[in-house]
Protein backbone atom coordinates (compact mmCIF):
# COMPACT_ATOMS: atom_id res chain seq x y z
CA UNK A 1 0.00 0.00 0.00
CA UNK A 2 2.80 2.68 1.27
CA UNK A 3 4.81 1.45 -2.05
CA UNK A 4 1.84 1.83 -4.13
CA UNK A 5 1.51 6.13 -2.55
CA UNK A 6 5.52 6.13 -2.96
CA UNK A 7 5.25 5.30 -6.47
CA UNK A 8 2.23 7.05 -7.54
CA UNK A 9 4.04 10.52 -5.79
CA UNK A 10 7.41 9.46 -7.84
CA UNK A 11 5.21 9.00 -10.96
CA UNK A 12 3.24 12.35 -10.61
CA UNK A 13 6.64 13.71 -10.43
CA UNK A 14 7.77 12.62 -13.22
CA UNK A 15 4.51 13.22 -15.36
CA UNK A 16 4.78 16.72 -14.43
CA UNK A 17 8.67 17.26 -15.57
CA UNK A 18 7.30 15.75 -19.46
CA UNK A 19 8.29 18.09 -21.40
CA UNK A 20 5.31 18.74 -23.39
CA UNK A 21 3.26 21.55 -24.36
CA UNK A 22 0.19 20.96 -21.95
CA UNK A 23 -2.46 23.23 -21.64
CA UNK A 24 -4.42 24.41 -18.37
CA UNK A 25 -6.23 21.11 -18.67
CA UNK A 26 -3.02 19.39 -18.71
CA UNK A 27 -3.89 17.65 -22.11
CA UNK A 28 -1.44 18.45 -25.31
CA UNK A 29 -2.19 19.14 -28.66
CA UNK A 30 -2.21 15.38 -29.55
CA UNK A 31 -4.85 14.91 -27.02
CA UNK A 32 -2.12 13.04 -24.48
CA UNK A 33 -3.72 13.82 -20.81
CA UNK A 34 -1.36 14.05 -17.25
CA UNK A 35 -4.55 12.55 -15.51
CA UNK A 36 -4.55 9.41 -17.80
CA UNK A 37 -0.45 9.46 -17.69
CA UNK A 38 -0.36 9.12 -13.84
CA UNK A 39 -2.96 5.96 -13.67
CA UNK A 40 -1.25 4.44 -16.38
CA UNK A 41 2.20 4.89 -15.29
CA UNK A 42 1.49 4.13 -11.99
CA UNK A 43 0.48 0.49 -13.45
CA UNK A 44 3.53 0.42 -15.08
CA UNK A 45 5.64 1.46 -12.46
CA UNK A 46 4.61 -1.14 -10.05
CA UNK A 47 5.35 -4.01 -12.45
CA UNK A 48 8.46 -2.32 -13.72
CA UNK A 49 9.85 -2.22 -10.20
CA UNK A 50 8.15 -4.99 -8.38
CA UNK A 51 7.07 -7.79 -11.12
CA UNK A 52 9.66 -7.98 -13.59
CA UNK A 53 12.00 -6.34 -11.28
CA UNK A 54 13.14 -4.49 -14.85
CA UNK A 55 16.70 -3.24 -15.14
CA UNK A 56 17.71 -1.09 -17.97
CA UNK A 57 21.25 -0.53 -19.26
CA UNK A 58 22.31 2.61 -21.51
CA UNK A 59 19.69 4.92 -21.36
CA UNK A 60 22.04 7.52 -21.82
CA UNK A 61 21.87 6.80 -25.43
CA UNK A 62 18.35 8.35 -25.45
CA UNK A 63 18.66 11.53 -26.26
CA UNK A 64 17.61 14.03 -23.67
CA UNK A 65 15.20 16.23 -26.23
CA UNK A 66 14.80 16.09 -29.98
CA UNK A 67 13.49 14.10 -32.22
CA UNK A 68 14.64 10.36 -32.01
CA UNK A 69 13.31 6.74 -32.55
CA UNK A 70 14.03 3.62 -30.37
CA UNK A 71 14.24 0.59 -32.63
CA UNK A 72 14.06 -3.14 -30.62
CA UNK A 73 13.17 -6.71 -30.78
CA UNK A 74 9.45 -7.68 -29.48
CA UNK A 75 8.03 -11.10 -27.44
CA UNK A 76 6.08 -12.44 -25.93
CA UNK A 77 2.48 -12.95 -27.38
CA UNK A 78 1.19 -9.43 -25.68
CA UNK A 79 3.54 -5.90 -26.23
CA UNK A 80 5.18 -6.27 -22.16
CA UNK A 81 7.99 -5.05 -23.52
CA UNK A 82 6.98 -2.10 -25.35
CA UNK A 83 5.41 -0.94 -22.03
CA UNK A 84 8.35 -1.79 -20.00
CA UNK A 85 10.48 0.39 -22.58
CA UNK A 86 7.74 3.33 -22.10
CA UNK A 87 8.04 2.97 -18.00
CA UNK A 88 11.72 3.24 -18.35
CA UNK A 89 11.45 5.69 -20.48
CA UNK A 90 9.78 7.97 -17.71
CA UNK A 91 11.37 6.31 -15.01
CA UNK A 92 15.19 6.15 -15.58
CA UNK A 93 15.45 9.29 -17.69
CA UNK A 94 15.63 13.31 -16.54
CA UNK A 95 14.24 14.29 -17.61
CA UNK A 96 11.86 11.77 -17.90
CA UNK A 97 10.57 11.35 -21.64
CA UNK A 98 7.06 10.11 -22.98
CA UNK A 99 7.87 7.22 -25.28
CA UNK A 100 5.37 7.07 -28.17
CA UNK A 101 4.68 3.62 -29.49
CA UNK A 102 3.06 2.98 -32.98
CA UNK A 103 0.37 0.64 -31.84
CA UNK A 104 -1.61 -2.24 -33.94
CA UNK A 105 -4.55 -1.13 -35.79
CA UNK A 106 -6.85 -3.23 -34.06
CA UNK A 107 -6.56 -1.32 -30.43
CA UNK A 108 -8.40 1.93 -31.73
CA UNK A 109 -11.74 -0.59 -32.54
CA UNK A 110 -12.02 -2.10 -28.75
CA UNK A 111 -13.41 0.57 -26.13
CA UNK A 112 -11.88 1.70 -23.39
CA UNK A 113 -8.86 0.13 -24.73
CA UNK A 114 -8.99 3.42 -27.31
CA UNK A 115 -9.37 5.78 -24.88
CA UNK A 116 -5.96 4.45 -23.15
CA UNK A 117 -3.84 4.24 -25.91
CA UNK A 118 -5.00 7.32 -27.35
CA UNK A 119 -4.93 9.63 -24.06
CA UNK A 120 -1.08 8.19 -23.26
CA UNK A 121 0.02 8.85 -26.66
CA UNK A 122 0.02 5.35 -27.90
CA UNK A 123 -1.87 6.31 -31.72
CA UNK A 124 -2.49 3.87 -34.33
CA UNK A 125 0.92 3.12 -36.32
CA UNK A 126 0.28 4.87 -39.47
CA UNK A 127 3.21 6.69 -41.11
CA UNK A 128 1.53 10.16 -41.00
CA UNK A 129 1.38 9.88 -37.17
CA UNK A 130 5.29 8.85 -36.89
CA UNK A 131 6.52 11.50 -39.39
CA UNK A 132 4.31 13.88 -37.69
CA UNK A 133 5.35 13.06 -33.92
CA UNK A 134 8.96 12.79 -35.15
CA UNK A 135 8.81 16.61 -36.56
CA UNK A 136 7.54 17.72 -33.25
CA UNK A 137 10.70 16.47 -32.05
CA UNK A 138 8.62 13.42 -30.19
CA UNK A 139 10.09 9.77 -28.62
CA UNK A 140 8.70 7.46 -31.33
CA UNK A 141 8.88 3.67 -30.21
CA UNK A 142 9.29 0.75 -33.34
CA UNK A 143 8.74 -2.26 -33.27
CA UNK A 144 10.12 -3.37 -36.67
CA UNK A 145 8.76 -6.54 -36.52
CA UNK A 146 5.29 -5.70 -35.95
CA UNK A 147 2.68 -7.88 -34.85
CA UNK A 148 5.11 -10.83 -36.57
CA UNK A 149 7.11 -9.80 -33.85
CA UNK A 150 4.42 -10.65 -30.51
CA UNK A 151 3.25 -13.75 -32.61
CA UNK A 152 6.80 -15.33 -31.87
CA UNK A 153 6.92 -18.58 -29.90
CA UNK A 154 8.29 -19.13 -26.54
CA UNK A 155 11.22 -21.44 -28.43
CA UNK A 156 11.51 -18.16 -30.99
CA UNK A 157 11.75 -15.67 -27.88
CA UNK A 158 15.38 -14.47 -28.54
CA UNK A 159 14.85 -14.78 -32.53
CA UNK A 160 14.53 -11.45 -34.83
CA UNK A 161 12.15 -11.77 -37.73
CA UNK A 162 12.08 -9.85 -40.70
CA UNK A 163 12.56 -6.34 -40.13
CA UNK A 164 9.90 -3.08 -42.00
CA UNK A 165 11.73 -0.91 -43.91
CA UNK A 166 9.04 2.10 -43.57
CA UNK A 167 10.73 3.47 -40.05
CA UNK A 168 14.12 2.94 -41.61
CA UNK A 169 12.81 5.45 -44.69
CA UNK A 170 11.31 7.98 -42.36
CA UNK A 171 14.37 7.79 -40.28
CA UNK A 172 16.10 8.94 -43.01
CA UNK A 173 13.90 11.73 -44.77
CA UNK A 174 13.21 13.26 -40.98
CA UNK A 175 16.83 12.94 -40.06
CA UNK A 176 16.20 10.90 -37.04
CA UNK A 177 18.69 9.23 -34.59
CA UNK A 178 17.65 5.57 -34.28
CA UNK A 179 18.64 4.24 -30.67
CA UNK A 180 18.65 0.08 -30.94
CA UNK A 181 17.35 -1.71 -27.92
CA UNK A 182 16.95 -5.24 -26.88
CA UNK A 183 14.24 -6.67 -24.63
CA UNK A 184 15.11 -10.04 -22.78
CA UNK A 185 12.42 -11.50 -20.66
CA UNK A 186 8.85 -10.75 -22.07
CA UNK A 187 8.51 -13.72 -24.02
CA UNK A 188 8.97 -15.84 -20.86
CA UNK A 189 6.54 -13.45 -19.00
CA UNK A 190 3.94 -14.51 -21.29
CA UNK A 191 5.58 -17.79 -23.12
CA UNK A 192 3.46 -18.45 -25.98
CA UNK A 193 3.16 -22.56 -27.58
CA UNK A 194 0.81 -21.27 -30.10
CA UNK A 195 -1.12 -18.86 -31.77
CA UNK A 196 -4.84 -19.28 -32.65
CA UNK A 197 -5.12 -16.84 -36.03
CA UNK A 198 -8.44 -18.29 -37.18
CA UNK A 199 -10.26 -17.45 -33.52
CA UNK A 200 -8.31 -14.25 -33.23
CA UNK A 201 -9.77 -12.47 -36.53
CA UNK A 202 -12.93 -13.76 -35.36
CA UNK A 203 -12.33 -11.02 -32.69
CA UNK A 204 -10.87 -8.49 -34.51
CA UNK A 205 -7.23 -9.64 -33.45
CA UNK A 206 -4.56 -10.48 -35.43
CA UNK A 207 -4.22 -13.69 -33.60
CA UNK A 208 -4.90 -14.84 -30.05
CA UNK A 209 -1.79 -16.16 -28.22
CA UNK A 210 -2.33 -19.22 -26.08
CA UNK A 211 0.34 -19.85 -23.17
CA UNK A 212 1.47 -22.99 -22.00
CA UNK A 213 -0.69 -22.89 -18.99
CA UNK A 214 -3.70 -22.44 -21.64
CA UNK A 215 -4.52 -19.31 -19.06
CA UNK A 216 -3.71 -15.90 -20.02
CA UNK A 217 -1.21 -15.73 -17.30
CA UNK A 218 1.84 -12.83 -17.06
CA UNK A 219 4.31 -14.37 -15.17
CA UNK A 220 6.69 -12.47 -13.04
CA UNK A 221 9.44 -12.96 -15.45
CA UNK A 222 12.69 -11.08 -15.09
CA UNK A 223 12.84 -8.40 -17.70
CA UNK A 224 15.80 -6.91 -19.15
CA UNK A 225 16.18 -3.71 -21.63
CA UNK A 226 19.58 -2.45 -22.85
CA UNK A 227 19.86 0.62 -25.21
CA UNK A 228 22.77 0.95 -27.44
CA UNK A 229 24.30 4.26 -29.02
CA UNK A 230 22.37 5.89 -31.21
CA UNK A 231 22.91 5.39 -35.18
CA UNK A 232 22.60 8.91 -37.38
CA UNK A 233 22.21 7.68 -41.29
CA UNK A 234 22.08 10.60 -43.59
CA UNK A 235 19.79 10.53 -46.63
CA UNK A 236 16.46 11.67 -48.48
CA UNK A 237 14.67 8.25 -47.30
CA UNK A 238 14.00 8.20 -51.15
CA UNK A 239 17.31 5.42 -51.46
CA UNK A 240 17.60 2.37 -52.79
CA UNK A 241 16.02 -0.59 -51.36
CA UNK A 242 19.67 -2.48 -50.90
CA UNK A 243 20.87 0.99 -49.09
CA UNK A 244 18.22 0.76 -47.28
CA UNK A 245 18.59 -3.04 -46.40
CA UNK A 246 22.21 -2.49 -45.62
CA UNK A 247 20.75 0.49 -43.29
CA UNK A 248 18.33 -2.00 -41.70
CA UNK A 249 20.90 -5.14 -40.91
CA UNK A 250 23.02 -2.47 -39.30
CA UNK A 251 20.05 -1.60 -36.20
CA UNK A 252 19.29 -5.33 -36.59
CA UNK A 253 22.78 -6.63 -36.19
CA UNK A 254 23.10 -3.73 -32.70
CA UNK A 255 19.76 -5.51 -31.80
CA UNK A 256 21.07 -8.99 -31.98
CA UNK A 257 24.49 -8.52 -29.98
CA UNK A 258 22.50 -6.93 -27.66
CA UNK A 259 20.39 -9.81 -27.53
CA UNK A 260 22.99 -12.59 -28.01
CA UNK A 261 25.39 -10.72 -24.84
CA UNK A 262 22.40 -10.28 -22.62
CA UNK A 263 21.19 -14.40 -23.44
CA UNK A 264 24.83 -15.26 -22.36
CA UNK A 265 24.72 -12.96 -19.02
CA UNK A 266 21.13 -14.57 -18.23
CA UNK A 267 22.63 -18.36 -19.18
CA UNK A 268 25.61 -17.53 -16.94
CA UNK A 269 24.19 -16.47 -13.88
CA UNK A 270 20.90 -18.00 -11.89
CA UNK A 271 17.93 -15.48 -12.79
CA UNK A 272 16.98 -14.59 -8.98
CA UNK A 273 20.65 -12.57 -8.81
CA UNK A 274 20.65 -8.87 -9.46
CA UNK A 275 23.26 -7.72 -11.37
CA UNK A 276 23.70 -3.88 -10.26
CA UNK A 277 25.87 -3.43 -7.23
CA UNK B 1 -15.68 45.41 -51.60
CA UNK B 2 -18.40 44.14 -52.98
CA UNK B 3 -19.29 41.63 -51.20
CA UNK B 4 -22.44 38.80 -52.08
CA UNK B 5 -22.70 36.30 -48.94
CA UNK B 6 -24.79 33.43 -50.04
CA UNK B 7 -26.82 31.48 -47.04
CA UNK B 8 -26.82 35.19 -45.62
CA UNK B 9 -29.61 34.35 -43.12
CA UNK B 10 -27.78 31.89 -41.24
CA UNK B 11 -26.78 32.36 -37.58
CA UNK B 12 -23.17 32.94 -37.95
CA UNK B 13 -23.34 33.99 -41.53
CA UNK B 14 -25.21 36.98 -40.00
CA UNK B 15 -22.73 37.67 -37.91
CA UNK B 16 -20.14 37.82 -41.07
CA UNK B 17 -22.02 40.05 -42.42
CA UNK B 18 -22.10 42.10 -39.84
CA UNK B 19 -18.59 42.54 -39.43
CA UNK B 20 -17.93 42.91 -43.18
CA UNK B 21 -19.86 46.22 -43.39
CA UNK B 22 -18.61 47.33 -40.34
CA UNK B 23 -14.90 46.99 -42.29
CA UNK B 24 -16.41 49.26 -44.39
CA UNK B 25 -17.34 46.45 -47.18
CA UNK B 26 -20.84 46.84 -49.01
CA UNK B 27 -23.03 43.57 -48.19
CA UNK B 28 -25.47 41.72 -50.33
CA UNK B 29 -26.83 38.85 -49.10
CA UNK B 30 -29.15 36.07 -50.44
CA UNK B 31 -30.86 33.43 -48.75
CA UNK B 32 -34.09 31.28 -49.22
CA UNK B 33 -34.96 31.40 -45.65
CA UNK B 34 -35.68 35.22 -44.42
CA UNK B 35 -33.84 37.78 -42.48
CA UNK B 36 -36.14 40.52 -42.11
CA UNK B 37 -34.47 44.10 -40.17
CA UNK B 38 -31.34 43.00 -42.14
CA UNK B 39 -28.63 45.48 -42.02
CA UNK B 40 -27.25 44.69 -45.61
CA UNK B 41 -28.91 44.22 -48.64
CA UNK B 42 -31.08 41.46 -48.50
CA UNK B 43 -32.65 39.31 -51.00
CA UNK B 44 -34.96 35.99 -50.22
CA UNK B 45 -34.12 34.08 -53.44
CA UNK B 46 -33.43 29.95 -53.59
CA UNK B 47 -29.54 30.40 -54.95
CA UNK B 48 -30.86 27.46 -57.61
CA UNK B 49 -33.32 29.78 -58.64
CA UNK B 50 -33.63 32.68 -61.36
CA UNK B 51 -33.78 34.93 -58.73
CA UNK B 52 -29.98 34.53 -57.46
CA UNK B 53 -28.59 34.73 -60.65
CA UNK B 54 -30.70 38.33 -61.42
CA UNK B 55 -28.75 39.61 -58.39
CA UNK B 56 -25.51 38.15 -59.42
CA UNK B 57 -26.24 40.14 -62.81
CA UNK B 58 -27.30 43.27 -61.67
CA UNK B 59 -24.56 43.45 -58.26
CA UNK B 60 -21.89 42.43 -60.46
CA UNK B 61 -20.20 41.07 -56.49
CA UNK B 62 -16.29 41.39 -56.36
CA UNK B 63 -15.98 38.79 -53.98
CA UNK B 64 -18.65 35.68 -53.10
CA UNK B 65 -18.87 34.08 -49.75
CA UNK B 66 -20.68 30.67 -50.31
CA UNK B 67 -22.02 29.08 -46.61
CA UNK B 68 -25.24 28.01 -48.05
CA UNK B 69 -24.58 23.83 -47.45
CA UNK B 70 -26.50 22.08 -45.32
CA UNK B 71 -26.13 19.01 -42.99
CA UNK B 72 -28.64 16.09 -41.94
CA UNK B 73 -29.49 18.06 -38.88
CA UNK B 74 -31.26 20.98 -41.06
CA UNK B 75 -32.52 18.84 -44.11
CA UNK B 76 -32.97 15.35 -43.75
CA UNK B 77 -33.98 14.00 -47.25
CA UNK B 78 -30.70 13.19 -48.99
CA UNK B 79 -32.16 14.32 -52.24
CA UNK B 80 -33.16 17.86 -51.29
CA UNK B 81 -29.63 18.22 -49.82
CA UNK B 82 -27.66 16.86 -52.67
CA UNK B 83 -29.71 19.75 -54.59
CA UNK B 84 -28.81 22.51 -52.50
CA UNK B 85 -24.99 21.20 -51.76
CA UNK B 86 -24.33 20.36 -54.98
CA UNK B 87 -26.10 22.07 -57.56
CA UNK B 88 -26.03 25.27 -55.17
CA UNK B 89 -22.69 25.15 -54.92
CA UNK B 90 -22.27 24.59 -59.11
CA UNK B 91 -24.57 27.01 -59.59
CA UNK B 92 -22.37 29.95 -56.96
CA UNK B 93 -19.34 28.83 -59.37
CA UNK B 94 -21.09 29.51 -62.37
CA UNK B 95 -22.84 32.60 -61.43
CA UNK B 96 -19.36 33.91 -60.47
CA UNK B 97 -17.69 32.85 -63.60
CA UNK B 98 -20.63 34.70 -65.70
CA UNK B 99 -20.19 37.84 -63.65
CA UNK B 100 -16.68 38.41 -63.39
CA UNK B 101 -16.24 37.15 -59.62
CA UNK B 102 -12.84 37.86 -58.96
CA UNK B 103 -12.65 35.92 -55.53
CA UNK B 104 -15.01 32.70 -54.60
CA UNK B 105 -14.71 31.80 -51.22
CA UNK B 106 -15.96 28.25 -50.35
CA UNK B 107 -17.16 27.93 -46.77
CA UNK B 108 -16.50 23.85 -46.22
CA UNK B 109 -16.33 21.67 -42.93
CA UNK B 110 -13.27 19.47 -41.84
CA UNK B 111 -15.56 16.63 -41.52
CA UNK B 112 -14.88 16.47 -45.05
CA UNK B 113 -11.99 13.60 -43.98
CA UNK B 114 -14.20 11.37 -42.51
CA UNK B 115 -13.75 9.38 -39.03
CA UNK B 116 -12.84 5.80 -38.66
CA UNK B 117 -10.19 3.65 -36.74
CA UNK B 118 -7.66 4.06 -39.03
CA UNK B 119 -7.77 7.85 -39.85
CA UNK B 120 -5.05 9.92 -38.57
CA UNK B 121 -4.77 13.40 -36.34
CA UNK B 122 -3.86 16.24 -37.78
CA UNK B 123 -5.60 15.59 -41.42
CA UNK B 124 -3.84 17.87 -44.35
CA UNK B 125 -4.93 19.36 -47.32
CA UNK B 126 -4.26 16.75 -49.78
CA UNK B 127 -5.56 13.71 -47.77
CA UNK B 128 -8.73 12.30 -49.49
CA UNK B 129 -11.98 11.57 -48.05
CA UNK B 130 -12.40 8.81 -45.93
CA UNK B 131 -15.62 5.71 -45.16
CA UNK B 132 -18.20 7.78 -47.09
CA UNK B 133 -19.53 4.52 -47.00
CA UNK B 134 -19.93 4.58 -43.42
CA UNK B 135 -21.88 7.94 -43.63
CA UNK B 136 -23.62 8.37 -46.55
CA UNK B 137 -24.99 11.90 -44.59
CA UNK B 138 -21.66 13.29 -45.46
CA UNK B 139 -21.69 12.44 -49.19
CA UNK B 140 -23.43 15.28 -50.57
CA UNK B 141 -21.41 17.35 -48.24
CA UNK B 142 -17.40 16.18 -49.61
CA UNK B 143 -19.05 16.21 -53.29
CA UNK B 144 -19.81 20.00 -52.33
CA UNK B 145 -16.51 20.39 -51.56
CA UNK B 146 -15.06 18.83 -54.56
CA UNK B 147 -16.90 20.78 -56.99
CA UNK B 148 -15.99 24.11 -55.10
CA UNK B 149 -12.28 22.49 -55.53
CA UNK B 150 -12.33 21.81 -59.08
CA UNK B 151 -12.83 25.83 -59.91
CA UNK B 152 -9.46 26.08 -59.04
CA UNK B 153 -8.42 24.48 -62.41
CA UNK B 154 -11.75 25.23 -64.09
CA UNK B 155 -12.30 28.90 -63.31
CA UNK B 156 -8.35 29.96 -63.10
CA UNK B 157 -9.46 33.73 -64.05
CA UNK B 158 -11.08 33.27 -60.64
CA UNK B 159 -9.52 33.21 -57.23
CA UNK B 160 -10.73 30.10 -55.43
CA UNK B 161 -10.35 29.24 -51.92
CA UNK B 162 -12.18 26.36 -50.13
CA UNK B 163 -12.36 26.44 -46.29
CA UNK B 164 -12.80 23.24 -44.29
CA UNK B 165 -13.78 24.79 -40.84
CA UNK B 166 -14.10 22.65 -37.67
CA UNK B 167 -17.16 22.70 -35.63
CA UNK B 168 -17.92 26.79 -34.29
CA UNK B 169 -18.91 27.15 -30.58
CA UNK B 170 -20.59 30.60 -29.21
CA UNK B 171 -23.21 32.45 -28.21
CA UNK B 172 -25.67 31.78 -31.75
CA UNK B 173 -25.53 27.61 -30.65
CA UNK B 174 -26.09 27.46 -34.05
CA UNK B 175 -23.76 24.57 -35.82
CA UNK B 176 -23.57 20.43 -35.24
CA UNK B 177 -21.42 20.60 -32.48
CA UNK B 178 -23.80 23.36 -30.67
CA UNK B 179 -26.68 21.42 -30.82
CA UNK B 180 -25.23 18.27 -29.83
CA UNK B 181 -24.57 19.89 -26.83
CA UNK B 182 -28.12 21.49 -26.67
CA UNK B 183 -29.64 19.13 -23.83
CA UNK B 184 -28.68 18.80 -20.31
CA UNK B 185 -27.67 14.65 -20.93
CA UNK B 186 -25.05 14.12 -23.81
CA UNK B 187 -24.92 10.51 -25.19
CA UNK B 188 -21.27 9.50 -25.80
CA UNK B 189 -20.10 5.76 -26.52
CA UNK B 190 -18.69 4.04 -23.87
CA UNK B 191 -14.80 3.44 -24.03
CA UNK B 192 -14.51 5.86 -26.60
CA UNK B 193 -13.87 9.79 -26.26
CA UNK B 194 -12.34 10.79 -29.40
CA UNK B 195 -10.86 14.46 -29.54
CA UNK B 196 -13.38 17.50 -31.00
CA UNK B 197 -11.76 20.44 -32.71
CA UNK B 198 -13.60 23.60 -32.42
CA UNK B 199 -13.35 27.39 -33.34
CA UNK B 200 -14.71 30.44 -31.72
CA UNK B 201 -17.95 31.83 -33.96
CA UNK B 202 -16.26 34.86 -33.53
CA UNK B 203 -13.15 33.83 -34.62
CA UNK B 204 -14.53 32.16 -37.10
CA UNK B 205 -15.84 35.40 -38.96
CA UNK B 206 -12.55 37.00 -38.47
CA UNK B 207 -11.04 33.66 -40.92
CA UNK B 208 -13.17 34.30 -43.59
CA UNK B 209 -13.08 37.74 -43.32
CA UNK B 210 -9.12 37.58 -43.50
CA UNK B 211 -9.25 35.02 -46.85
CA UNK B 212 -11.49 38.11 -48.43
CA UNK B 213 -8.47 40.52 -47.88
CA UNK B 214 -5.31 37.86 -48.46
CA UNK B 215 -7.12 35.96 -51.10
CA UNK B 216 -5.52 32.87 -50.81
CA UNK B 217 -5.58 30.52 -53.23
CA UNK B 218 -6.33 26.83 -52.69
CA UNK B 219 -8.12 24.39 -50.12
CA UNK B 220 -7.52 25.53 -46.20
CA UNK B 221 -8.43 24.03 -42.66
CA UNK B 222 -9.43 26.65 -40.68
CA UNK B 223 -9.32 25.96 -36.83
CA UNK B 224 -8.73 27.13 -33.71
CA UNK B 225 -7.50 26.20 -30.34
CA UNK B 226 -6.46 22.59 -29.94
CA UNK B 227 -8.77 19.11 -29.60
CA UNK B 228 -10.54 18.01 -26.63
CA UNK B 229 -12.16 15.01 -25.84
CA UNK B 230 -15.62 15.24 -26.66
CA UNK B 231 -16.27 13.73 -22.71
CA UNK B 232 -14.62 17.11 -21.44
CA UNK B 233 -16.21 19.45 -24.02
CA UNK B 234 -19.46 17.87 -23.43
CA UNK B 235 -18.41 18.56 -18.61
CA UNK B 236 -17.12 22.32 -19.73
CA UNK B 237 -20.59 22.99 -21.57
CA UNK B 238 -22.45 22.52 -18.67
CA UNK B 239 -23.71 19.26 -19.43
CA UNK B 240 -23.62 15.60 -18.39
CA UNK B 241 -21.95 13.10 -20.50
CA UNK B 242 -23.78 9.57 -20.41
CA UNK B 243 -21.68 6.77 -21.85
CA UNK B 244 -23.63 4.28 -23.53
CA UNK B 245 -23.12 1.53 -24.89
CA UNK B 246 -22.85 1.89 -28.94
CA UNK B 247 -26.15 0.10 -30.14
CA UNK B 248 -27.59 1.88 -27.09
CA UNK B 249 -26.74 5.08 -28.41
CA UNK B 250 -27.60 4.38 -31.96
CA UNK B 251 -31.22 3.03 -30.78
CA UNK B 252 -31.45 6.60 -28.37
CA UNK B 253 -30.70 9.40 -30.48
CA UNK B 254 -33.49 11.79 -31.60
CA UNK B 255 -35.02 10.09 -28.51
CA UNK B 256 -35.54 10.79 -24.57
CA UNK B 257 -34.30 14.21 -24.76
CA UNK B 258 -30.95 13.22 -26.48
CA UNK B 259 -29.53 15.08 -29.46
CA UNK B 260 -30.36 13.82 -33.09
CA UNK B 261 -28.10 12.60 -34.80
CA UNK B 262 -27.34 10.77 -38.07
CA UNK B 263 -26.67 7.20 -36.96
CA UNK B 264 -23.48 7.11 -39.41
CA UNK B 265 -22.45 9.99 -37.01
CA UNK B 266 -21.69 7.18 -34.47
CA UNK B 267 -18.14 7.12 -36.14
CA UNK B 268 -17.68 10.79 -35.58
CA UNK B 269 -18.80 9.93 -31.76
CA UNK B 270 -15.57 7.18 -31.57
CA UNK B 271 -13.18 8.59 -33.79
CA UNK B 272 -12.10 12.41 -33.90
CA UNK B 273 -11.78 14.06 -36.88
CA UNK B 274 -8.78 16.92 -36.64
CA UNK B 275 -7.12 18.86 -39.01
CA UNK B 276 -3.57 20.50 -39.32
CA UNK B 277 -4.89 23.95 -40.05
CA UNK B 278 -0.78 25.43 -40.42
CA UNK B 279 -1.91 26.31 -43.96
CA UNK B 280 -4.03 28.85 -43.59
CA UNK B 281 -2.41 30.53 -40.60
CA UNK B 282 0.84 30.82 -42.79
CA UNK B 283 -0.62 32.04 -45.82
CA UNK B 284 -3.51 34.31 -43.73
CA UNK B 285 -1.72 35.51 -40.33
CA UNK B 286 -4.98 33.82 -39.00
CA UNK B 287 -4.66 33.71 -35.04
CA UNK B 288 -7.56 32.27 -32.83
CA UNK B 289 -8.77 34.93 -30.23
CA UNK B 290 -10.87 32.57 -27.97
CA UNK B 291 -8.98 29.98 -26.01
CA UNK B 292 -10.67 26.04 -26.10
CA UNK B 293 -11.89 26.85 -22.41
CA UNK B 294 -13.32 30.39 -23.05
CA UNK B 295 -15.01 29.13 -26.53
CA UNK B 296 -17.12 26.50 -24.76
CA UNK B 297 -17.68 28.50 -21.54
CA UNK B 298 -19.39 30.95 -24.26
CA UNK B 299 -21.91 27.78 -25.11
CA UNK B 300 -22.64 27.22 -21.68
CA UNK B 301 -23.42 31.09 -20.95
CA UNK B 302 -25.45 31.12 -24.19
CA UNK B 303 -27.23 28.42 -22.96
CA UNK B 304 -27.55 27.55 -19.06
CA UNK B 305 -29.59 24.77 -17.72
CA UNK B 306 -32.90 25.67 -16.11
CA UNK B 307 -33.53 23.76 -13.06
Amino acid sequence: MLTGVRIAAQVREAVDRLELPFNALGLDPYGISKRHLRLAFTMLALAYRYYFSVQSRGTEHIPRRGRAMLVGNHSGGIPIDAMMVIASCLLELDPPRLAQGMVERFLNRFAVASIWANRTGQFTGLPEHAERLLRDDRLLLVFPEGARGTAKLFRDRYSLVEFGSGFLRLALKTATPIVPFAVLGSGDAFPTVANAYALGHAFGLPYLPVTATGLPLILPAKVEIEYAPPIRFVGTGNEDDELVATHIQRVKGAIASMLESGLRRRRGEPAATSYAP
Amino acid sequence: MKVLVVGAAGAIARNLSRHLLAQGHRVIGIDRRPWTESPAEFHQVDVRKRGAEEVFRRVRPDAVVHTATVTSLVVPGAEERSQINVAGTRAVFEYSRAYGVQHCLFVGRHTFYGAGPDSPLFHTEDEPPLDLDRFPELADLVAADLVAATALWRFPEIVTTVLRVCYTLGPTGSGTLATFLRGPRVPIVFGFDPLFQFLHEDDFVEAVALALSKRPRGVFNVAGPQPLPLSLVVREAGRTPIPLPEVVVARMLGRFGFPKLAVGALAHLKYPVVVDARAFRERTGFAHKHDELETIHSVRDAFPLTP
